[in-house]
């Protein structure tokens, strides 16, 4: 019997982007269903009963919630074009990173982003030693990974494009070439890479999601 | 450079526990650096210069640092003994488990013990609702989160087992009802008698006093 994968996602979601991603370059074929998440399908409900997020990935039948989870379940069950390093230290060092980004660099950077002008300065100060941080991790490589993409580039990925959203809604440089060079480096190697490049959401739509959760972030912290 | 183990920690850490568990668990020899976090060493802030945490795990002078990291490592590099699950479904259901234990459990006894005292009756139930949920779906009929022995989600969960008592006897309220969480209780119970755990255990007396003296300077500060 041919096996079956069922990806839930949503037309925006960087984390549901980094499973796409992982399917696709060790060429899995899936079926995708599109979740409005103001609106939860009886199925996602089912799968993910305990948080009702996306992305799920349904196996077989089975389902695995929660992005990270997720791309080392596809790069066991899927082994060839591996996504994680082969050796346990290079491997910790992936996750590690992974989880360094999902925790402080994505808060900071919205701290930022969110940030009313005045505060704007002291947000920046976390975001850019934050940035330092990632970019030593890039220096003598192409690709977190190396040569190659990898789990830890799957998990910055949303990073790629929300420098340039934020940077665009913002009227700010944040990740500048001659302070960041390797990361400015990785971001334009990333965006454009076969596979990743085919699958961001249109960028239009996501300056005005964007801009319309900032303005509501901004309204609420202005004091009446 | 041999194949030493070091592992730095504070002794109230329920992550750095975590650690000694894993390793005991699987028999691996290694030295123990105590770390006073008011004064951190030198070596624990090379090794960890992004958190500057414990515990910080250094096999043959390289340093992993994040306990949810250093579990992970140990098992690959020492998989005798196997703290998660051999099929890849299995083991992604112990993860998302240990995920939730991590951001769920986190925010809630955030807002539970250190969170201000009007709200308390309310962060308590929404605690509970939390262990009950974990007594339902995670533990089910099982004697151990790992069935019928150990495993990594039980260490993760081991935080409930140990350190939610000297918490709820400071904020004066019992989260973990015998009566309301009889198996997480009973799991409890078993968790701390299985016989490297029992041996490795904090003074609950000493945690008492600990978790006093920082909540006692948490609420002498000007709000």
């Amino acid at each position: 019997m041919a096996e079956e994968v069922k990806l839930f996602r949503t037309w925006s979601s960087g984390y549901a982007l980094r499973i796409v991603w992982a399917l696709k370059l060790k060429g899995i074929e899936y079926e995708t269903i599109f979740e409005d998440l103001t609106n939860k399908s009886p199925s996602l409900l089912q799968y993910n009963p305990i948080h009702g997020k996306v992305p799920v990935l349904v196996h077989d039948g089975k389902p695995v919630c929660e992005s990270l989870v997720i791309l080392e379940y596809v790069d066991e069950t899927w082994k060839h074009n591996p996504l994680l390093p082969q050796d346990p230290y290079e491997k910790s060092m992936a996750r590690f990173w992974a989880n360094f980004g999902d925790d402080k660099l994505m808060k900071s950077i919205w701290q930022l982003f969110i940030a009313r002008e005045k505060d704007q300065d002291v947000a920046a100060v976390e975001a850019l030693e934050n940035l330092k941080l990632v970019e030593e991790q890039l220096k003598g490589k192409k690709f977190f990974h190396g040569e190659t993409i990898g789990y830890l580039d799957l998990a910055f990925g949303w990073f790629a494009d929300f420098v340039s959203i934020l940077e665009e809604i913002m009227s700010l440089k944040l990740v500048d070439g001659e302070r960041f060079p390797h990361l400015s480096s990785w971001i334009q190697h990333f965006m454009d890479a076969p596979v990743i490049r085919d699958c961001w959401p249109p960028r239009d739509k996501m300056i005005i999601k964007y801009q319309v959760m900032r303005e509501k972030y901004l309204a609420a912290a202005t004091p009446k | 450079m041999d194949n030493e183990v070091k592992l730095h920690g504070f002794w109230p850490s329920p992550f750095v526990y975590r650690v000694i568990w894993a390793l005991k668990l699987k028999g691996i020899e290694y030295d123990y650096i105590e770390e006073d976090l008011a004064n951190k060493s030198e070596l624990l802030l090379r090794y960890n210069p992004v958190y500057e945490k414990v515990p910080v795990l250094v096999h043959a002078g390289k340093p992993i640092s994040e306990s949810l990291v250093i579990l992970e490592y140990i098992e690959e590099v020492w998989p005798h003994n196997p703290l998660l699950p051999k099929d890849p479904y299995e083991r992604s259901v112990a993860r998302f488990w240990i995920n939730f234990a991590t951001d769920k459990g986190r925010s809630a006894v955030r807002s539970l013990f250190w969170g201000g005292g009007d709200g308390k009756k309310e962060a308590a139930e929404q605690m509970f609702d939390l262990l009950k949920i974990i007594e339902e779906q995670a533990l089910g009929d099982k004697k151990f989160f790992g069935g019928n022995s150990i495993n990594m989600v039980d260490l993760i969960f081991a935080w409930f087992a140990c350190w939610i008592q000297p918490m709820e006897q400071l904020v004066g309220i019992k989260v973990l009802e015998p009566s309301r969480l009889p198996s997480l209780h009973a799991w409890v119970k078993n968790f701390k008698e299985e016989p490297i755990i029992k041996e490795n255990l904090p003074d609950p007396e000493r945690l008492l006093a600990y978790y006093t003296r920082l909540t006692s300077n948490l609420v002498s500060k000007p709000t």
